[in-house]
């Protein structure tokens, strides 16, 4: 039976696959089983007792198969678990507390805790409904023309060299996502080099993008857990270590999930480092405007990058800063050498989208434009824009002076240090877990909370929580 | 090489546009992508182009001076999509665009629905926040599309049989079934007709399916090549993918009847092939929702597992709002439970989870009863002007043609489309000479064809036809 098991199997199916190649009473078969092939072992294992069945099936996520199952070719597709993040949302929304704290999601919350959409959103999809020459018309695959003008001029600022030389290419992507996603399968085609170096730890949808967009991920070292600073020692010996034209991911500002982010004197030695080493930058802009409440100050990373005179990737996402998650509005930017070369990365770029999904949605694009085109709403914009930072920020001290009023052990400074919507508090499985017990308090085991997620109203029940789980658990 | 090196790090320095057009043409053919490191060329050296406020430290790290893209070559416009692009350049005020698969009125304008219209007033009316969907996109999209396509009442509905993911329009949910084919089922092949959408082909390429054509179009009938579409269905290795249109076949407009759908689904049965159905034109072909989803509903009443991408494009003009599904008909409800959970798989790293605008129109649309029966009105309404515009097109056809060619497949075909049978040439006559921009396989689109102007493209059809070969 065995033998089968150890058979040719694909390394990215490994474990749906194995159930499928267990060979039962003479019938073995490889990953190209036929579906008769399958639906036949799908029925034989029907026909044998439990203790028959294969030692090798997949722990935890192979399909136990029903009789209904027999004839379906579908039958060796495990059940995928559940995303962690969202998982955790899962779980707070089952919980029937009164006092449950959801700070595990990514999005932020007013001081009532509820969804925002901003006023100029609303204004800009006025206006947009209103106006009845407005037609639904196919986007060209690059997206719309002045949301991809408008946002490069956002992240490089209006007078960069970059678009004064015509030498960026922006293309309108799914929010930051699929500007990720094209961006690497971009790099996977016409790239020489296909090692991807992403920061330990960071946004766990980054591995799986890059993955599957064909490039190979390494890591090097970011969050220092004894500091919860920057390790930037480790950053910068993992960055001169890496092979002449490898990738760097890095966060434009408010990284994710630690919140630590490098000084600008670090930022400029990393800088150093990079261009020497001939590694190609890649940003992940996610929160520009969002951490410090100032759009130029939060994109300065960005824009050493292209006043160097090199070329960098970025990804933009208007989730967050415009409050757009659900409307998937993003760019993707190439600031190439010349603007010959960039000419040639956009077209290319377009061929790695129109087999993805064609062109991209026209309506959240739309209200960016709207909104980044017009002085009054921009102006409107970065006022409610710095008013969603500033209430994160004002979380940040009301936390960090709550556990200083209990006198709470350990150094909290880390609270007001690190930047963005999240904050990676330094407590442990356990004491998240004991949190979530006793206090119900909903955050991502990795003890990242979502600061959006917080207000005044709760801040002290949050700082009990904490002072609990790290005087009572180890 | 080092010294020609030096001087354009020098000339890159003033960063003017006239320095970056001579730093173009100096690399023009002289630097190679990638393996050659130009910063050590150039140790200690000054690099002016950072700015002093960067501290004025000497920098040893010189941003390098050949782009790392260089060697990239320029694409070709897309087959389709390129020709709007050429139709919009040209000035001649003849000129036809039957390019791009969406509807125009008889006034060739861009056609908002007056549902969606509504819809979006409502929807902004109720204030509805932007938070992410969940991977599968909205739930009562998802439900609406589920019975849109199958009937509420089927069983495969009532039995959870059925997965259903939000897609972006059918290009994203076409991705999405072919990423799990690849996964899932490696090695095996798809199958698509010749010929078919020219982004088929480029969706299972770099999803990593391999694909092969089965006979389809029979030039010599301008019709279907029933016979050679059966054996070449019958050829391929057991378990293949088969790619069917489930109505108004893109590019030719020309669909099985009735009969042929049953000797379709039965020679797919006797190979345990897949059905995969590519649904884009739903109550736009025939002016009904129903009568369009009979070739689906069909194979799903012989109990048989399927994949059928939607599109919402067409049917509620929601072209650019991106909004689809991708559905997966299994043999039990614990399958379909868990092909989704796959499906979500492969959607979180393409774009974490789908545009919420396009399904919630969709969702309010189908779920208003008002609302629904003004789209069906809607929908009779647009495929009526193109059936109108198809007889104008062959009366005029046959007035003018007195050689005695049979121009009725026109009236034949269904849909958006016409397959003229022109071939290149002939098409490229079309454009050249007649300012009639169409796809270089002879296809038309009727939806971008007004009845005024039928006699005018039948003019160009007649010459190209003729005198072209």
């Amino acid at each position: 039976m065995n033998k089968a098991c150890s058979g040719q199997i694909s390394a990215r199916v490994v474990s749906e696959r194995k159930e499928m190649n267990c060979g039962i009473h003479g019938v073995s078969f490889s990953s190209s089983a036929t579906p008769s092939e399958r639906r036949l072992s799908a029925l034989a294992r029907h026909l044998i007792s439990p203790s028959e069945s294969c030692s090798c099936s997949a722990s935890g996520v192979s399909a136990s198969i029903t009789s209904s199952d027999v004839g379906s070719v579908f039958s060796h597709v495990a059940r995928a678990p559940e995303d962690p993040i969202l998982g955790v949302t899962v779980a707070y929304n089952k919980d029937s507390s009164p006092v449950k704290l959801n700070l595990g999601v990514g999005a932020y919350r007013t001081e009532e805790g509820k969804p925002l959409v901003l006023n100029v959103v609303r204004k800009a999809e006025q206006q947009l409904v209103n106006n009845r020459s407005r037609v639904k018309e196919y986007l060209p695959i690059v997206g719309l023309a002045e949301f991809n003008k408008l946002s490069a001029k956002l992240i490089f600022g209006v007078d960069s060299p970059c678009i004064r030389d015509n030498r960026v290419t922006t293309v309108q992507c799914l929010s930051g996502t699929g500007s990720l996603r094209v961006g690497g399968e971009f790099l996977t085609r016409h790239y020489h080099q296909r090692i991807i170096y992403i920061p330990v730890p960071t946004w766990g949808n980054h591995p799986k993008v890059f993955t599957l967009a064909g490039l190979s991920v390494k890591s090097y070292r970011y969050y220092d857990p004894i500091t919860r600073g920057l390790d930037f020692k480790g950053l910068l010996e993992d960055l001169d270590s890496a092979p002449s034209g490898a990738i760097v991911l890095l966060h434009a500002c408010a990284h994710n999930p630690t919140g630590v982010d490098p000084s600008i004197q670090q930022w400029e030695q990393i800088r150093q480092m990079i261009r020497s080493k001939g590694l190609l930058p890649f940003f992940d802009s996610a929160y520009q405007g969002f951490a410090s409440g100032n759009l130029d100050k939060d994109a300065q990373s960005v824009r050493m990058f292209v006043a160097d005179g090199g070329e960098c990737i970025v990804a933009q996402s208007f989730a967050k800063n415009m409050g757009l998650y659900g409307e998937r509005v993003g760019a993707l930017s190439i600031v190439c050498k010349t603007a010959d070369v960039a000419g040639k990365v956009e077209s290319q770029l377009k061929l790695v989208i129109r087999p993805m999904y064609s062109n991209p949605p026209i309506h959240g694009a739309s209200i960016v434009a709207a909104i980044l085109r017009d002085r009054t709403l921009y102006d409107e914009w970065t006022i409610e824009l710095k008013a969603m930072a500033d209430r994160i920020i004002s979380m940040r001290h009301q936390l960090f002076n709550a556990l200083r009023d209990r006198d709470t052990p350990g150094d909290w400074s880390h609270i007001i240090k690190q930047i963005g919507m999240f904050t990676f508090t330094g407590l442990n499985v356990r004491q998240v877990s004991f949190m979530t017990r006793e206090y119900h308090i909903y955050m991502t085991a990795d003890g990242r909370i979502s600061m959006a997620g917080l207000s005044s109203s709760t801040v002290s029940h949050l700082a009990d929580a904490i002072h609990a789980a790290v005087t009572h658990v180890a | 090489m080092a010294s020609s090196m030096l001087s354009l790090a020098s000339a890159s320095a003033s960063a003017s546009a006239s320095a970056s057009l001579s730093l173009q043409e100096n690399l023009k053919g002289k630097v190679k992508l990638g393996s050659v490191h130009f910063a050590s060329c150039l140790p200690g050296k000054t690099n002016s182009i950072i700015k002093a406020n960067h501290f004025g430290r000497i920098s040893m790290s010189v941003a390098l001076n050949a782009s790392r893209f260089e060697g990239i070559a320029m694409a070709p416009p897309d087959p389709i999509l390129g020709v709007s692009e050429a139709f919009r350049a040209d000035t001649d005020e003849k000129k036809l665009n039957l390019g791009v698969g969406a509807y125009r009125t008889e006034e060739l304008h861009p056609y908002v629905l007056k549902v969606v219209k509504k819809a979006e007033q409502l929807m902004l009316e109720r204030g509805e926040n932007k938070e992410y969907l969940p991977i599968e996109g909205l739930a009562a999209f998802n439900k609406a599309t589920a019975e849109l396509l199958l009937g509420a009442d089927n069983p495969v509905i009532k039995e959870s049989r059925i997965a259903t993911v939000q897609g972006l329009s059918g290009t994203g949910s076409l991705r999405l079934a072919a990423a799990l084919i690849e996964r899932y089922f490696p090695g095996s092949k798809v199958l698509i007709s010749s010929p078919t959408w020219g982004n088929h082909k480029n969706i299972f390429n770099d999803a990593g399916v391999p694909w092969s054509e089965y006979r389809y179009y029979d030039p010599k009938t301008v019709g279907l090549d029933f016979e050679g579409m059966i054996a070449d269905i019958k050829a391929a290795p057991d378990g293949s993918f088969i790619l069917l249109h489930g109505c108004a076949h893109n590019p030719t407009g020309i669909d099985p009847t009735p009969e042929q759908w049953e000797k379709i689904a039965d020679v797919i049965h006797e190979k345990n092939h897949v059905a995969f159905f590519d649904v884009a034109y739903q109550g736009f072909a025939s002016g009904s929702l129903d009568e369009d989803a009979s070739s689906v509903r069909l194979f799903a009443a012989r109990g048989m597992e399927l994949i059928v991408a939607q599109s919402y494009s067409k049917n509620l003009g929601l072209y650019a709002e991106r909004i689809g599904a991708i559905n997966v008909v299994c043999s039990s409800a614990e399958a379909a439970s868990r092909v989704k959970s796959q499906l979500k798989r492969l959607a979180r790293p393409m774009y974490s989870n789908p545009p919420v605008h396009g399904a919630r129109v969709v969702a309010n649309v189908v779920g208003d009863p008002a609302l629904f029966g003004e789209w069906k009105a809607e929908m009779e309404m647009m495929a009526g002007r193109i059936k109108n515009v198809r007889q104008k097109l062959y009366d005029s056809l046959m007035a003018k043609d007195k050689s005695g060619k049979d121009w009725s497949f026109i009236l034949k075909q269904i849909g958006m489309f016409s397959f003229t049978g022109l071939n290149k040439a002939q098409s490229d006559n079309m454009t050249d000479k007649w300012h009639v921009y169409m796809t270089k396989d002879g296809r038309i689109s009727l939806a971008g064809l007004s009845l005024a102007k039928c006699e005018y493209l039948a003019d160009a059809i007649m010459d190209s036809y003729h005198n072209v070969s």
